[in-house]
Order: structure tokens, then sequence, then C-alpha cells
């Protein structure tokens, strides 16, 4: 009774003090501001607003994305449920008026009258000089410049002032697509050399720190951890000048908040928010919520083959038997993501990636492989996982034990910090863990290749070797780059039904990105890199 | 008194000396590897060791230890990875909506606090000293970030009556030119005065919820030490020679039981400032506590280091002003120093 009253004083203190600042909130002119101000709220934010940059994180991909603009981009189609989805196959001139592929290079003509932020025009000379950056700063970007095979500034030939050519190394289906994801984006050279020194040739440092480029909005603001504020840069050409002015991206690390703010109607767009609020939110329909799979992405429960017991393919089947799929798919996202797992007996393998495996949870048959293994009591083993997402990682990893508890398999829990989970991926020492890979481009050998691939890429969590595996893998690649369209689909349906009864990995689901906004909000488009594109959106 | 305060500075510096070195030791012992972190998701063995080479993390350990010392020396306290800016920026930025978000909290609990404290103390077994017990116990075992949230769903979503929560000011007013870095301060010095209401709306909610927290040692202490005094001979000399009791409370008992609060104050005030990362979270207020913990969990060195030893500095200021207001309540404290 008396803490009653003594919050209720404190109530009234508080609301005394709150009122005043009401009328200020509704005058006119703020009123036209924020019809044409987008306000988006997050957990986190950009660290570096080039994504050239040493450690940018994916915060930083968003403003890149956004504030540059690249030689090409994709069209788009309509994806699942009528959102516009980026089209992996199309594509159109973003600085580039026009370009034409030949056998060996692709050739660009630039907008003539494309112009950076401070009114320079955009030369050859930028594009160059910018695709040298990603192919030289090392670290991210050169490596996903390597994915479509351009690894040397000598492939970047300047032909006249608003011509340029990008020769091949070698013929690789994934250097048109490499060139229209966010990394080869054209950079200001004049500008970024005069600010450049001795020991930072490629003006990283200036660059971290404010936007040089010619894209659709230039970055007027940034406090880290607090706020980016971008405007409309009314004199691009990439495309049709887009309807929203200001976009105030603001950082708020409270998820309950970030859901009050959107109810309340002060905050137009959020993303990272538990699958229960999107649930709810989806149910409620004061809101528009948006749910799409992440395109070539897969949450997955991993096992190290080169140690006991995982190392033997009877215990990885029976894992696979007695993993709680439903359970995980109703109790940990809510319904929001696509099974990957038991697909009908019958179910010829298809030339597509993801595609659900045949195993459901089983106990029975689990068992009964378990023993022939020669573990019929049962083993011990850790489950490791990345407390970045723990959100559905710890759920997800609690259902994991309790399910295999019943087969005497003793699993701890290792929940891994951001920093140290990186360090533990490269270790490859883990032997049992989950986690999630999406890759950029959207194609099956893409995704093989980082994950199955014998080479052992950091994504080939489980140390898998396979030499048919390779071939498989190799074949597939060979065989998209000249076009072989049989050879290409059996290897394809080889490497999947490789994948699924040697059974390194065992895929859960694809996730789904979540996007919440208000009604009056439109134009949302589904980007390979899952982030938000301001340029097509529109409020009222 | 100034040779009291040189001397106490002088002491502090060995302090400062060892908390560089631990915090630097610390921090290479966490477990994360910082260049795996900073070259992404998707980055290669040799891209992490480019990173690491760019980070200066190949080399061994003594060198790096100097590197960091000559740094510091130059007033450098290196770079953030996960913010990407100046560490010693970023502290300048963040202590002032740290300092300003506590001291209000602080001001809100002592304002209630002491009286209620007193109140219990002259009357004990009464409803004032009930109460002074079950809101100080109240507040104590309700987590902050509790508090805040239920703050925050009351006022701002269910009643409207508050702003939305997020950071010091609504984001359609644009911060006033940095003078003190405390907005209520800059706010009033620009003469902007509904940039003043939006600051001060924004920091009431964050505020009450440190207040509520910190309510029960100031109240209780006072409670406790007033209590002692009350009971004391020179008080019950007073009543007995006829002074007023307000002048017996106020001006013999108040003054002389200030000594332990002023103690607790001081604690009470250093614990906010480092822990309210909860409320600073909550808020989405962009304060040194918050700035800390993310640079933790990345295994970013030179925040968690520039942190550290800002904390390490406050507190040798801070006890430096404790000790001189203990002289200031307490002229026998003075002579000993």
């Amino acid at each position: 009774m008396k803490r009653r009253d003594f919050l209720k004083s404190v109530s009234g203190l508080a609301a005394g003090a709150a009122l005043p600042a009401m009328p200020s909130m509704i005058s006119s002119a703020e009123a036209d501001a924020r019809s044409e101000t987008l306000l988006i709220v997050s957990e986190g934010g950009p660290n570096n607003l080039d994504i050239h940059g040493v450690g940018t994180n994916v915060p930083g991909y968003e403003v890149s994305w956004n504030c540059y603009d690249r030689l090409i981009s994709h069209e788009m189609k309509s994806g699942p449920g009528g959102v516009p989805y980026y089209d992996r196959d199309k594509f159109k001139g973003e600085l580039a008026e026009d370009f034409k592929i030949d056998d060996m290079s692709v050739t660009f003509k630039l907008k003539k009258n494309a112009k950076f932020h401070d009114g320079a025009p955009v030369t050859a000379k930028d594009v160059k000089w910018s695709l040298d950056r990603a192919v030289s700063v090392g670290g991210f970007p050169t490596f996903q410049m390597s994915a479509g095979s351009l690894t040397k500034p000598e492939q970047f030939v300047v032909i006249d002032d608003h011509t340029v050519r990008v020769d091949f190394l070698k013929k690789d289906k994934l250097t048109i697509p490499d060139l229209a994801v966010i990394v080869p984006c054209i950079v200001n050279s004049e500008l970024v050399k005069k600010n450049a020194s001795e020991k930072d040739r490629w003006g990283l440092e200036f660059t971290k720190q404010q936007t040089a480029g010619s894209g659709a909005y230039k970055v007027t603001k940034w406090t880290a951890g607090t706020e980016v504020i971008v405007e409309r840069n009314e004199d691009w050409v990439g495309g049709p000048l887009p309807k929203i002015k200001r976009v105030i991206w603001r950082m708020v690390p409270q998820a309950g908040n970030r859901r009050a703010l959107l109810e309340r109607g002060d905050a137009d767009i959020s993303y990272e928010l538990p699958f229960r609020d999107f649930q709810e939110m989806k149910a409620n329909g004061k809101l528009n919520v948006v749910s799409l799979p992440f395109s070539n992405g897969i949450q997955y429960i991993g096992m190290n083959v080169t140690k006991p017991p995982f190392d033997n393919p009877k215990v990885r089947q029976a894992i696979a038997f007695a993993l709680p799929y439903q359970k995980i798919m109703e109790a940990v996202l809510f319904g929001l993501g696509n099974p990957m797992f038991g697909a009908p007996k019958d179910k010829p393998t298809e030339v597509a990636w993801p595609q659900p495996h045949k195993f459901n949870t089983d106990m029975d048959k689990a068992k009964a492989l378990l023993s022939e293994a020669g573990y019929a009591n049962g083993f011990e083993t850790t489950i490791s996982f990345d407390l970045n997402f723990a959100g559905v990682n710890e759920p997800l990893c609690v259902l994991v034990q309790e399910s295999l508890a019943q087969l005497g398999i003793k699993t701890t829990i290792n929940k891994a910090p951001g920093a140290n989970w990186r360090t533990e991926l490269n270790k490859k020492e883990m032997p049992l863990f989950t986690n999630v890979f999406s890759g950029w481009l959207d194609y099956p050998e893409y995704f093989f290749y980082w994950c199955y691939h014998g080479n052992n890429s950091v994504f080939n969590t489980m140390s898998y070797k396979s030499a048919e595996m390779d071939k498989l893998i190799d074949g597939a690649r060979t065989a998209a780059a000249t076009g072989d369209k049989a050879a290409y689909e059996a290897d394809v349906k080889g490497f999947v039904d490789l994948a699924y009864s040697d059974l390194p990995r065992i895929p859960l689901y694809q996730p789904f990105v979540n996007v919440a906004m208000q009604k009056n909000i439109s134009g949302y488009q589904y980007w390979f890199h899952r982030r938000l594109d301001y340029r097509a959106m529109a409020k009222g | 008194m100034l040779t009291m305060i040189g001397k106490r500075l002088m002491f502090a510096i060995p302090s400062l000396i060892g908390v560089v070195i631990v915090t630097f030791l610390l921090t290479r012992a966490l477990p994360g590897d910082p260049a795996a972190y900073f070259a992404g998701p998707a980055a290669t063995k040799e891209a992490v060791e480019q990173i690491r080479k760019k980070l200066g993390l190949d080399r061994p350990l003594i060198e790096q230890f100097f590197r960091y010392t000559n740094d510091l020396a130059h007033g450098d306290f290196g770079n953030s990875l996960t913010t990407g800016q100046p560490v010693a920026a970023e502290i300048r930025n963040r202590l002032p909506a740290s300092a300003e978000l506590t001291l209000l909290g602080l001001f809100v609990s002592i304002a209630i606090a002491i009286p209620l404290g007193v109140l219990a103390a002259t009357r004990p077994g009464s409803w004032i000293d009930h109460l002074c017990r079950v809101t100080t116990t109240a507040g104590v075992s309700l987590p902050v970030f509790f508090t805040g949230l239920v703050l925050v769903y009351l006022f701002y979503f269910r009643l409207g009556w508050s702003p939305a929560p997020l950071g010091r000011l609504d984001v359609f007013y644009s911060a006033p030119p940095t003078v003190t870095g405390f907005y209520l301060i800059d706010t009033l010095l620009a003469r902007d005065i509904e940039a003043f209401r939006s600051a001060l709306s924004q920091l009431i909610l964050p505020a009450t919820t440190l207040a509520i927290f910190s309510l029960a040692p100031i109240a209780r202490m006072t409670r406790a030490s007033m209590l002692a005094v009350l009971a004391s001979e020179f008080v019950r000399t007073a009543r007995a020679s006829g002074l007023s009791p307000g002048t017996v409370i106020v001006t013999y008992a108040f003054r002389n039981a200030m000594l332990p609060v002023i103690t607790t104050l001081s604690m009470v005030f250093s614990f906010l400032l480092g822990a309210n990362v909860l409320v600073e979270k909550v808020f989405a207020w962009p304060g040194i506590g918050s700035y800390a913990v993310e640079a933790l969990i990345s295994s970013d060195f030179a925040p968690v280091q520039g942190f550290v030893l800002t904390m390490a500095v406050m507190y040798v200021l801070l006890n430096l002003v404790i000790d001189i207001l203990y002289g200031v309540i307490d002229p026998r404290v003075r002579l000993e120093g």
C-alpha cells in the first residue's frame, strides 16, 4: 500500500514535468518535416560509412548501399506475398547507361550527367580507382570481389572518359552478379585522394567518417552508436528521384522500446525484433509486417566430422532423427521460417538451394542408429552458439539438449560472445553447434563452395572433406561458366544428395528477415543484403 | 589546503599506473579475437591476418604496451573499432550524457531520501519510519531495467505523457552548441526553451528510474547516522538547554550526521555513473556505460581501457572532493588532513 503511494507520488512528479513538452510536439512545421522524413529504429548502427573500411559492420552496408552507386544493379520482381524481390538474373545500369558482355570481358558506358555529391562528374577514372581499391584494400571487400574472380587491378581498363572495360580472369558465372553487390561501389577518387596520406593510400580514414559517392542519399550527420541522418541527393541520376527527403536512423537497444515506438506511431520502421513481437504485431494488424526468407540462407546444426563421435555417419543420422524440428519452428520461430526438414520420401532432388532434407523427428530410429554405432548409452558433448543471436540460438539449443537427452546424450550448452564466436569457428574444434550461413550471391554452388568444399573455408565449420563432393562442386562451377546446363543440373543434384547422405550438417530452416513498418509506408524491397533500400520507399 | 590536494594527487599516480597496466593485461587476456571479429563473417584466414596486422595485434605484447602508453602520454586513447571513432572524443561526448543523467537522478534521490531518512530517525517506529523502510526496500529490490521498462510502458506507451525513449532529445530537435555538454545547461545558454523542455522531458523517466534505485542507501544511511547522533550526549545537552527541536535536529544533529551520508553519496554517485548501463540501454541514452559494455562484448580494447582509465581518474577526483567536503563539514578533519 505504501509502495503504491510512493509510486503515485513519483508518477505525479514525472507527469507534471512531462506535460510542458507536449505542445511543441505538434507544431505544423514539424508535421511537414515528419511527413517527408523516415524514422528508422534498430538495435545497432554503423561503425564505418565505407564498406571498404577495416571491419565495417553490417549496418554500415546499409549506408554504403544508399549513399554510393554501383555500375549495375538488379531489376525487381514480385517475390513471396507480392513484395518486390531483387531478380537474381536480371541486371540494369545504375551508373552505367549501357553495358555489353563479351566472351572474356564486359564493357560499361557511364551516364554522362552523373555527378558526385560535391558536384564533380563521375568518370571512368573514378570507376577504375574504386574497383582497384576494392580488390586491393584487403579484408572483406577484397574477399567478396574474389568470389566473382575479380582479384587484380589490371582487370579494370579505362577506355575513354566514360567507358570502362572489366576483363575476366576466367569464365565465371559469378563475375557479373559480383559487380552488383555492395562492395564494388564507385567512390569520388579525386576527393578521397586529396584526403589520403602516405600511410593510408586509399583514404579509408576519410571515407570512414563521410560518404564520398554519387548515390541517392548522403550522410549529413553521424553520431556513432546513436544516430545516422541521411538527406536526399537532388541530382541523383542512378534511378528515379526517391520520395523520402530525409532518413533519421536511431539506435534503440531495447527491443521492447522499439516495438512501443512503432505501436505508438513515433517510429516508421524497425527490424531486429524478437519473433514473438513480429508474430503478435502481425496478428493485431496495426502495422505492416513483412517476412521474407533469406535468399540462399540456412540455419543448421553442424557436427565436427573429424572427431568421435561425430566422425561416424550413423551418429550424425541418429542426431538428424532426434532433432525437435517442429518444436523449433513453433516455440523458437513462431512459424517465421521455412522448414528445411521432412520432405516426402519420394520427392526427387531439385536443382535448387535451399531445399528440405527427408529427416523427421523419430526417436526410435535415432535410438536404433545410435546403438548400431556403438553408443547405445549415449555420450557427452557440448553444443555451442553465438550469443549475438541468442534470441533464436538459446531456446533452440535448449530444445536440442532436451531432445538429445532422451537418447542418453548429455549436452552442455556453450554460449560464445560475438568476438569469441569467430575465433571458435576458425579453430574448428566445436563438436556440435548451430549457426546461420547465407550467401549474397544466390547460387547453390556458391553456398556449397563455402560450406562443403574441401578447401576448408571458415564456413566449412564441420571440417568436412570429401573428394567426391569437391568434384561435384567444381564441376557445377565450371558447367555454370560454360553454360553446360545438363552437366550443371546433374552436379547440383549430386552435391545436394551427397550433403544429405553424408550429413555433416543438418539444415533446420530457412530464416526470415522481418521488418515491421507503419501502414502508410510503402516501397519496401527485399535485397540480398537484407538491409533497407530507402530509394524506393514512400510515406503517406 | 593546496598542499593537501597536491599530496593527494601525487598519491593517485601509482594507482593510475597500476590501472593502466592491469586494464591493458586484462583486455589482452579476454578470450575473443578482435581481428577475427572485425574481419567480418565472411573472412578467410588470410583476411583475418591482414586485419590483425593493420590493428598492430601481430606485435609482441610488450611492444603493444609501449605503443599504447606512448599514445596515452600524447593524449591519444586509440580508436574504437565498434564505433569507428577516437576513444577520447567518444568519452568526451558521452561522459556529460551519463553525468547529466546521474546527477539529476542523484539530485531527485537526495531530495526524497534525506528528508525521509531524517524524519524516520526522529520518529522511529512511526508510520513515516515504515514508509521509509518500505520504499527503500522496494526501490532497491526492483532491478533498474525493470523499473525503467515499467515507467516507459506506463508513461510513454499507455498514457503518452512522456516523450519517446529515444535518447537525450526528440529526433526533430538538434543538439545545442556544446558548452558544458549538459543539455539542460547548454539549451538555456543557447536560449532555446523548446529544446530545453525536450531535453528535460527526455530526462525525467531515466532520472526517476535511477533515483528509485538509489533511494535506499542514502535514506538508510541518513536514518542510521541520525539515530546515532540523536542518541549522543551533545544532543541531549542541547535539548536539556531548551533549544527548539528544529535547531537541535537541523543545526546540531544533521550536520554531525552528514559525514557518513556524504561518503555514501560519493559511493552511490560513482556506482551509478558506471552501472547505469541498463538505464542507458532502456532509454537509448548515449552514455558511457553502454559504450563500454558494447566494446567489451566485441573485444574492442581501446574503449575498454579508456573507460576504465576515465573511471579511475573520476574516482580519484571524487575522493578528493569528498575529503575536502569532510573538512568543510567537520573542522576536526581539516586538522588531521
